[in-house]
């Protein structure tokens, strides 16, 4: 299609570029407001929430809102909790991948297939599906004797089985070089010494990268510790702010919006920090198989 | 038996028995050993938190219980035929389908625009596929709370927008023929980036020389995208779609926060529901057969996934 119309060539490409900027900026705009709106939700007075027409951006900033938030709520208790479950849950996850992918990727049993086949059934089992029955087990209904509602093993073991993981990290080993880890083996490197000295030093940004995965997902777990805590000294942070937006929200949204901060801050500063690793990491899992 | 006449030999294959037994560990070899401790705490781990409880999900689909009784009854299919005979629950299954058409039609569509957005030689794009990637890994409770500030219908943010164009504002989540798309909206903000991402990497890895290919072959801009760009990204099309239906059939806390299932069961996904039936009306029986049923819709998407990724796998090597 030769150009003929009253736009040169060179202006068409110039308004293209205008026109692509542009949108570029909306496409920020969408994923961009709503942070926006919850920050500066969270440093308005209640006059200016409910402003008509809407106020943009809080006249003075409004720091006791954080202050009413972390006192209406146990904050600092949920904030302890989600660091101790998401340590250990992602903890025991990385654990359980690593050495899993070892064994599937170098270590070779009669059975083998017959483990993997399980894994892979067990990827097909979202956690989801087992709530109900697992809150049976964990409460120890009807005879396993054990109570572990409202405690931190109830909220982490049950989740520190890992499918994804260990074939994303069977996959990350498979292509570490052959060569090196052969000549290990011929000097006579034994396999734990092999997975800790070798290949988790080698494998180590696929290691990372899922690791970071696990943190995040662990971070904003939500159905399994809603249902395996009923009192306010055990919530993780994501169920403890909804608690808090039940018996706030609609009224007082800076409030609400201060305890909202609280529980995405932490992920927002791990994301500006590693976001390119976590991307990269997540686009190679989807791509590369 | 048949042979007792002969003790020599009786005797022989006794000895020769009797040594596997003592040592089945020698017998596996050190690698093997090995191999089993490595496995077993994950092993176990599925053993007692995923496959057990799967087969207990059937058990008490079979069953009529308040999870509280110490007696449970066994009712067979009648929780499965409550299901199918039960309006809530039939609204329940459009719902879920309402929900992930909408999402995943939003995702994978403006997720698309996006990529190809994003594919073009701007500064700053990087940054942007940040931006547009961040909100997955936010957790969806905290968003959820922040767009139900943002849905209000008196002082929220999308009131004033809609304004400017001079519409009124729904009562979102109050209101039956509104809530659900004010949910998608959110689902799919919390999505587009993953999808985005896919796309990029999908569209960076289309051999530049079949562009060059069609524009010598006369193709315009439109038409190398519908003969070079489409196809070439069916695969990673096909696997967004799915990856996309797995996560929303298991999206929860959007519901939960943003509107409870309601209003009048207009958002009561299936996820919702078997939460509500299990938590709230304490009814394991019609909660675990509609586990049974999400179950079966899962698997047989994960099945797609999974002959996806092998074939890759294979095509890779």
């Amino acid at each position: 299609m030769p150009s003929q119309g009253f736009l040169s060539r060179r202006r068409k490409a110039q308004l293209g570029r205008a026109v692509s900027y542009f949108m570029m900026l909306l496409l920020l705009m969408l994923i961009g407001v709503p942070v926006f709106w919850m920050v500066s939700g969270s440093l308005k007075t209640t006059q200016e929430i409910q402003a008509i027409p809407i106020k943009w951006l809080p006249t003075s900033l409004q720091w006791e809102n954080f202050r009413e938030a972390w006192n209406a709520a146990p904050f600092g208790r949920f904030y302890l909790n989600t660091i101790i479950t998401t340590a250990f849950g992602s903890g025991l996850e990385l654990l359980n991948a690593t050495f899993t992918a070892y064994a599937l990727a170098f270590l070779r049993f009669p059975r083998k297939t017959l483990v993997f086949v399980l894994i892979l059934i067990a990827l097909m089992i979202p956690d989801e599906v087992v709530v109900l029955p697992n809150y049976l087990t964990v409460a120890g209904i009807p005879f396993f004797g054990w109570n572990w509602i409202n405690t931190y093993q109830g909220i982490i073991i049950p989740g520190a089985s890992v499918a994804f993981g260990a074939f994303f990290l069977r996959q990350a080993f498979l292509g570490l070089p052959r060569e090196v880890l052969d000549a290990a083996r011929v000097d006579g490197c034994g396999h734990v010494r092999m997975l800790w000295d070798m290949v988790v030093p080698m494998a180590r940004p696929s290691i990372l990268t899922f690791g970071l995965i696990s943190l995040v997902a662990k971070w904003n777990e939500y159905l399994w510790p809603l249902v395996v805590t009923n009192e306010d000294r055990m919530r993780t942070l994501t169920v403890g702010l909804t608690y808090l937006f039940d018996s706030e929200g609609n009224t007082e949204w800076g409030v609400v919006m201060a305890g909202t901060v609280f529980v995405l801050a932490p992920l927002i500063i791990i994301f500006i920090w590693a976001q390119r690793f976590i991307i990269e990491g997540i686009t190679s899992g989807a791509t590369k198989g | 038996m048949q042979q007792s006449g002969n003790l020599p030999r009786l005797n022989e294959e006794a000895l020769i028995v009797e040594k596997p037994t003592r040592t089945v560990w020698q017998r596996l070899g050190r690698e093997e050993v090995i191999f089993l401790l490595f496995v077993f705490p994950n092993l176990f781990l599925f053993a007692v938190f995923t496959f057990w409880p799967m087969a207990r999900a059937f058990y008490l689909s079979g069953v009529r219980w308040d999870m509280i009784s110490p007696t449970k009854r066994w009712v067979g299919l009648a929780n499965y035929e409550y299901l199918f005979n039960n309006d809530a629950f039939r609204k329940t299954l459009v719902a879920s389908l309402y929900y992930t058409v909408g999402t995943i039609g939003g995702t994978l569509i403006l997720g698309l625009l996006a990529a190809l957005l994003l594919n073009l030689p701007l500064r700053g794009r990087d940054g942007v596929r940040a931006a547009v990637f961040a909100p997955n890994l936010l957790s969806g409770a905290a968003i959820s709370i922040i767009w139900v500030y943002m849905f209000d219908p008196r002082y929220g943010i999308i009131k004033e927008i809609l304004g400017w164009f001079g519409a009124s504002s729904p009562n979102w989540l109050r209101d039956p023929d509104w809530a659900m798309p004010a949910v998608i909206v959110v689902s799919i903000w919390r999505t587009l980036g993953f999808a985005t991402v896919i796309y990029l990497a999908g569209l960076q890895a289309i051999p530049k020389d079949l562009y060059e290919a069609a524009k010598v072959d006369g193709a315009g801009a439109f038409w190398r995208f519908r003969s070079v760009t489409i196809p070439m990204l069916s695969p990673i099309l096909f696997f967004l779609m799915v990856t996309s239906v797995l996560s929303s059939f298991q999206s929860f806390d959007i519901i939960r926060v943003m509107t409870q299932g309601g209003p009048v069961d207009s958002t009561s996904t299936l996820i919702w529901y078997i939460y509500e039936q299990g938590f709230i009306a304490m009814n394991a029986g019609r909660s675990a057969a509609a586990t049974v049923i999400l179950f079966l819709f899962l698997l047989v998407f994960t099945l797609f996934q999974v002959n996806y990724s092998e074939r890759k796998v294979h095509y890779g090597s």
